[in-house]
């Protein structure tokens, strides 16, 4: 139905909440989940509940209304999810043969199937944890970003709705004027969620004053973080948030338009966000005369073709236009000259989602989580080799070890903690004494890190960090748009440098040039891209510097894992100077005579690993270069 | 910021300079006598911001570019602090290890922007390593010399082809290290929209893009015995030549250039303005045809080669209405060819006609067929004022201390109106000045005419001949020309007369100029007043009252738009397609008998289904067995896109093709050609 004014939908609203089932089934339809079978799990379900006809026992929110393939829940690393309502019990790596007995025990007889609910390990004892709210992973979440991923099908409005879906749009219209919804918003404290921390409201602000014909609302989705899907989880999961927030947007700048540009690899986002825009228009939430007000706005979706750079807002606004997507020098800043040459606002998804809520319950209400400068919450994505991988939210301010070890559930194979890389490739390498850092805009830039868009990759003793910056330097150089020179060129050299050490090849004077390219390639880039590129290297020559003189003055690799520190010798005792060694050799770095025991030149030898294979004595061994005093 | 600052005031270097509107920091520093060196800003075309070499300090931000800072009051600006120095040490030494460094034997050696800013910097170490890769260079035109081994990617041909032509044939390909500015699909220049115009080359901070060289061809000319070489001097480049030797823009050095030719060995030196003057005649009688039937109006002009080309290739239907008038430079090389050697009682195969040019595209035009008779050019070498300064150069000559000589006669002299052909609204005015006697009968006493003079990108002008008011426009830039022949299509703009010139401010600002300076505005400014003061200075300033003229047609031409005039002083134009080698293999016949089958795969016939056609085409030739007798490929455009999908026949192109007739036309226009050969 299409909505005609705000009581028709608070009406409407009410009556859902009322005649809406408490039963209700959900499966995780996450990235994470559905390729460790969640659709499988899904149909059984469907299978079995109709056979079951256990439908006839649960009250309808629509047609098939208990069961619900839902967006992402967060804890991946233990797909496929299912979640029983009103319970709010949580099922871990769900089969689908273990639908049977969930239908069984928990549909039929409000019965726990222990076994696929959450263990947890304290001092020798076992506890399970069978409801969400007690699981570690999620006790000291606070989901406002996230408030309906993972509870609600993201295919259906009324879903959203009877979350209190479009209220807040709805009250905007009718009761407030543009200026009131930016005041509101500037008081809430929201910053952007992208990475730099603008206040979002003053943004706004400045492209409400500049005049112009047509102003634009545009949604950045183009989440590129090696590991992060902050982003495309809201947008999969619960994308009428994301619409909700770019019509409020539009009302308080004055834009009848807006894009939402996001990633052509994230279809599922692109379907779910198209679905809903239809759904949003025929319900008047979207289009001309918005619920019956003069305001009129439409969403656009844009794919883009998977360039990292095109999350810089001026390459995203030429990317739309059709252009390579290269970045141009600010100012002009879009709020001023922006798409088409309009004023713009760029806000990500994560912070357009808080949008709708924020204008709900009040600037208040949103500031009364978080710290005094970085109100409210962030989401991350725990990557890398901690136990709960996954999608959390928690609130600024929270401690790197709350997240690391309560949340994320410490250290996969309880491994020692070793380094914490934060905001992806334009982030920081932090270390163990960081800790019991806040979390928060202020203290990570305070630390070289950044909050970026909330990558998050935990490494673990084995991680050897220099590798770890030529990893990330690898993916900048790639990705580097070709605009600018420092950009473009020093990226090449840092990760030619790079590339030196891990291969035990640099001097001290390339550590040094490594480190001057880094602050001039920050200094002098033309956008964020560029400026940032550089974090990781700095921050882990600023904390690891050890490690890096380890393998430039020693050539040793002290996480084992860089091949070219390894050594091949040969055992004097074993060897039979059978020759076969010499003779696979391809650089000819063997020598020696019969009855003589062969000698590996380790200045010569490339570490391929042939004499080693050749060898049918077991005469050769291989082994991690020690520094000389160990 | 500092209280103590004016209000209206930044601090550069300790300096205060009172803002006075300055888009950029870079301008306001010029203020305090600092140029900045810069890669990527040239006035002309929009702010980049890529080179990075404008960094500088301003307090309290940090290292700003100034191209796109906009200053503001009370910013203290330093430019030249040890951060600044040491990140444009780096750029530098960025720009070097990616750059082919054997300087000694680039085109531009000595006359490099990178070569200059290495070496006021002091770069005596790059840390970085050297260029490995080797790309081939593209030599594909006449024109132009595209090396993308020197190419620093500062993106300014990219922007000037853009902005100034919007052509566009370079862009940006691939990302990071790997990143290249190249022609679509790497293709050559010949093999693109390229109007060899050279506004890339002018604006090339390095020798990625150079003037094509036919110095090695003139030298072995003049140095030649037994060779008679003749040259023509065009007007821009006597206002230009002498740039390089320490001259300012502007200064008139035609004399000098005449000295300097005979002293390298030319035999005869003549000035292209005679020929301008015949050119205004030609022209402008055909006009006056045209004006009385009421027919191929408006007329366009036609001697910069670029236009014509770029008309040949888009404009097909107003070929009609170009000019068939030949360009000046042609004009002379058909009167050398055709009129002096029996003058000057030369063999024809002995005489060498060389012309001297602002522009690339010259190289072009003189290689035209329509100019070429029985394998004899009219112009066998075709020099830009750069190979021209490159020839005194390499021939030592003091160029500044040269006494001035005439040209020489009977075809030497031009008048003042075919010197102010080569700055735009030049060529109009000087058909003014012919027309206003011929229609009126009555003597021009102010000869000049003010309004159509200037660089605005388009003028305009009415004019009254007697009675029939005609109205004429004045264009440069061919992007500006499209806005124009745009709204002249749309019924926004009637105009009688149109002259078009390619590059900005006409010939002056040719691709084979001298090279840029700082303020390029202010050089084309001089340049032009330049020329109009060498018109000024002229004792003759109509083409109608120039002996030399009156001479020619009464020996040869006998009147304008005679048979002798039509068959040697005009031409005619052809519709030119803009894409060529773009064909994609997909079958090939091996038979000696076969049947070309070209399916357009462009986006306007893609997106009616041709991809579908050319495999039901594959289809067909296997259920007919007649795959190894005909090629089936894939191309873009034969530019009939609103009557796709269009699939090409041997030479015959069939548009409208859909899968219920192509079955028909397989069978009518390839089976039967099969079955015809076979029999």
């Amino acid at each position: 139905m299409r909505f005609e004014t705000r009581e028709q939908l608070e009406k409407y609203i009410a009556e859902l909440k009322s005649t809406s089932g408490k039963r209700r089934v959900l499966v995780c339809g996450g990235l994470g989940c559905l390729a460790k079978g969640a659709q499988e799990v899904f149909d059984a379900f469907e299978d079995i509940v109709e056979r079951e006809q256990v439908a006839a026992e649960v009250e309808k929110l629509e047609e098939n209304p208990h069961l619900v393939k839902t967006g992402c829940m967060g804890l991946c690393e233990a797909g496929p999810l299912v979640r029983i309502e009103p319970e709010e019990i949580l099922y871990l790596r769900v089969n689908p043969e273990d639908v049977e007995e969930i239908v069984e025990k928990t549909l039929k007889n409000g019965e726990v199937v222990e076994r696929l609910v959450y263990q947890e390990e304290v001092d020798g004892e076992v506890r399970y944890w069978p409801h969400l709210k007690d699981v570690p992973f999620y006790r000291k979440q606070v989901k406002i970003t996230l408030r309906n991923c993972g509870t609600i099908d993201p295919e259906n409005i009324d879903e959203y709705l009877v979350r209190d879906g479009y209220r807040a749009l709805a009250r905007v219209i009718s009761e407030k004027t543009p200026d009131e919804v930016i005041e509101e918003i500037t008081k809430s404290g929201l910053r952007g969620r992208g990475g730099g921390g603008f206040p979002t409201g003053r943004k706004w602000q400045f492209a409400r004053v500049v005049k112009g014909d047509k102003k634009y609302v545009i949604c950045n989705g183009d989440e590129g973080d090696p590991g992060a899907f902050m982003d495309r989880s809201v947008m999969e999961g619960d994308p009428h948030s994301v619409l909700e927030g770019m019509t409020i947007a539009g009302y308080a700048i004055g834009a009848q338009e807006g894009y939402i540009y996001v990633r052509a690899e994230y279809p599922l986002a692109v379907k779910h966000l198209k679905k809903a825009i239809e759904e949003a228009e025929k319900a008047g939430f979207l289009g001309d005369n918005i619920l019956g007000s003069n305001f009129s706005f439409r969403i656009i979706v844009r794919e883009g073709a998977g360039a990292f750079v095109c999350g810089e807002e001026t390459a995203l606004i030429s990317s739309i236009e059709g252009k390579r997507g290269m970045p141009n020098p600010r100012p002009p800043y879009p709020a001023y000259r922006g798409l088409w040459g309009k004023p713009t606002i760029i806000n990500n998804v994560e912070t357009l989602a808080n949008v709708p809520v924020i204008m709900l319950r009040g600037a208040d209400w949103f500031r009364s989580f978080g710290t005094a400068n970085s109100a409210g919450t962030k989401t991350f994505a725990l990557a890398g080799k901690i136990k709960n991988t996954g999608l959390v939210e928690v609130p600024m301010g929270i401690t790197l070890r709350d997240l690391i070890f309560n949340i994320g559930g410490g250290i996969q194979n309880d491994k020692k903690f070793k380094a914490v890389q934060i905001g992806g490739p334009s982030g920081g390498c932090l270390t163990e004494r960081h800790l019991d850092l806040p979390i928060d805009y202020d203290s990570l830039s305070g630390a070289g890190a950044i909050m970026g868009s909330g990558g998050l990759v935990v490494l673990d003793e084995d991680t050897c960090i220099p590798e770890v910056a030529r990893f990330f330097m690898n993916f900048t150089q790639n990705e580097s748009c070709g605009k600018c020179v420092p950009c473009r060129e020093g990226t090449k050299h840092m990760l030619g440098l790079l590339q030196k050490v891990v291969k035990g090849e640099a001097t001290t004077s390339d550590l040094e040039l490594l480190e001057e390219t880094a602050l001039v390639v920050r200094d002098a880039s033309l956008c964020g891209l560029g400026k940032t590129a550089p974090n990781p290297v700095l921050t882990t020559l600023r904390y690891f510097r050890d490690e890096y003189l380890d393998h430039v003055v020693y050539r040793v690799c002290p996480a084992h894992v860089c091949q070219a520190m390894r050594e091949y010798r040969i055992d004097p005792a074993k060897c039979r100077s059978c020759a076969k060694c010499a003779r696979v050799c391809p650089v000819q770095c063997i020598s020696g005579r019969p009855r003589v025991p062969y000698v590996i030149d380790q200045e010569k030898c490339t570490k391929c690993g042939a004499c080693f294979e050749a060898c049918p004595y077991d005469s050769i061994t291989v082994e991690w270069r020690k520094k000389e005093n160990e | 910021m500092n209280e103590k600052i004016a209000k209206k005031a930044v601090v550069v270097d300790g300096q205060e300079i009172t803002l006075d509107g300055e888009k950029n920091i870079l301008e306001v520093v010029r203020k305090a006598d600092i140029e900045i060196p810069t890669f990527c800003y040239h006035s002309d075309l929009s702010v980049y911001g890529a080179c990075r070499m404008c960094l500088v300090e301003v307090e309290g931000r940090g290292l700003m570019p100034a191209c796109s800072t906009p200053p503001e009051p009370g910013m203290v600006i330093k430019t030249t602090t040890s951060r600044v120095l040491q990140a444009r040490r780096m750029m530098v030494e960025f720009y070097l290890a990616n750059h082919e460094r054997d300087c000694t034997v680039c085109e531009r050696n000595l006359n490099c922007r990178l070569q200059a800013i290495a070496a006021s910097l002091g770069i005596d170490e790059v840390r970085f390593g050297e260029r490995k890769e080797k790309l081939p260079k593209d030599t594909s035109t006449f024109s132009l010399v595209r090396d993308p081994n020197r190419c620093i990617l500062c993106g300014d041909c990219v922007r000037a082809c853009k902005e100034i032509e919007n052509i566009g044939i370079y862009d940006f390909t691939k990302r990071g290290s790997q990143t290249k500015v190249e022609p679509a699909f790497g293709k050559k220049l010949s093999e693109v929209e390229c109007v060899y115009c050279g506004q890339c080359s002018v604006r090339c901070p390095t020798g990625a893009l150079v003037v094509k060289s036919e110095v090695d061809e003139a030298w072995k000319a003049v140095l030649n015995p037994d060779l008679t070489v003749v040259a023509q001097i065009a007007p821009a480049v006597r206002v230009a030549i002498g740039e390089a030797f320490g001259l300012p823009p502007g200064e008139i050095t035609t004399g000098k250039i005449v000295a300097a030719l005979k002293k390298i060995g030319f035999d005869r030196v003549y000035d292209t303005a005679f020929s301008a003057d015949l050119t205004v005649i030609e022209e402008a009688e055909e006009f006056f045809r045209r004006l009385q039937k009421g027919e191929r109006l408006p007329q366009f002009t036609s001697c910069c080669p670029s236009w014509v080309i770029y008309a040949e290739r888009n404009y097909p239907f107003y070929l009609e209405n170009l000019s068939s008038a030949r360009s000046p430079q042609q004009m002379f090389g058909s009167v050398i060819k055709n009129f002096i050697y029996q003058v000057e009682n030369v063999p024809l195969e002995k005489i060498v006609s060389v012309s001297i040019m602002p522009c690339t595209a010259k190289k072009f035009e003189a290689r035209r067929p329509e100019f070429i008779r029985n394998e004899i050019p009219d112009v066998d070498i075709v020099l830009t004022a750069q190979e021209t300064i490159r020839m005194i150069k390499t021939a030592n000559i003091d160029f500044k201390q040269l006494d001035p000589l005439p040209f020489d006669v009977p075809l030497g002299a031009g008048s003042g109106a075919g010197v102010i052909f080569g700055v735009t609204g030049g060529v109009t005015e000087a058909v003014l000045r012919y027309a206003y006697e011929r229609l009126t009968g009555q003597e021009l006493k102010e000869v000049e005419f003010k309004g159509v003079r200037g660089m605005e990108s388009v003028r305009e002008a009415e004019v009254d001949f007697g009675g029939r008011k005609v109205k004429v426009a004045i264009v440069h830039g061919l992007a500006n020309a499209q806005k124009l022949v745009r709204d002249m299509r749309n019924g926004e703009r009637h105009y009688d007369f149109v002259e078009v010139m390619n590059c900005p401010g006409g010939c002056i600002g040719g691709g084979g100029m001298p090279l840029e300076y700082p303020d390029y505005q202010e050089v084309l400014r001089r340049r032009a007043e330049g020329l109009y003061n060498a018109d000024r200075l002229s004792v003759v300033r109509k083409a109608q009252d120039n002996p030399s003229i009156k001479f020619l047609y009464e020996k040869w031409l006998k009147e304008a738009n005679s048979e002798v005039a039509e068959s040697h002083l005009h031409t005619h134009y052809y519709s030119r397609r803009r894409i060529s080698n773009e064909m994609i293999r997909i079958q090939e016949a091996q038979s000696a008998q076969k049947v070309d089958i070209a399916v357009c795969v462009g986006t306007s016939c893609y997106l009616k289904g041709s991809y579908n056609l050319l495999q039901e085409l594959l289809e067909l030739t296997k259920e007919y067995g007649v795959e190894d007798r005909v090629s089936v490929g894939a191309t873009f455009c034969l530019e009939k896109c609103t009557e796709g999908p269009n699939i090409r026949i041997n030479e015959k192109v069939f548009s409208g093709v859909n899968k219920d007739n192509l079955r028909q036309i397989f069978e009518e226009a390839v089976l039967s050609k099969l079955v015809a050969e076979t029999h």
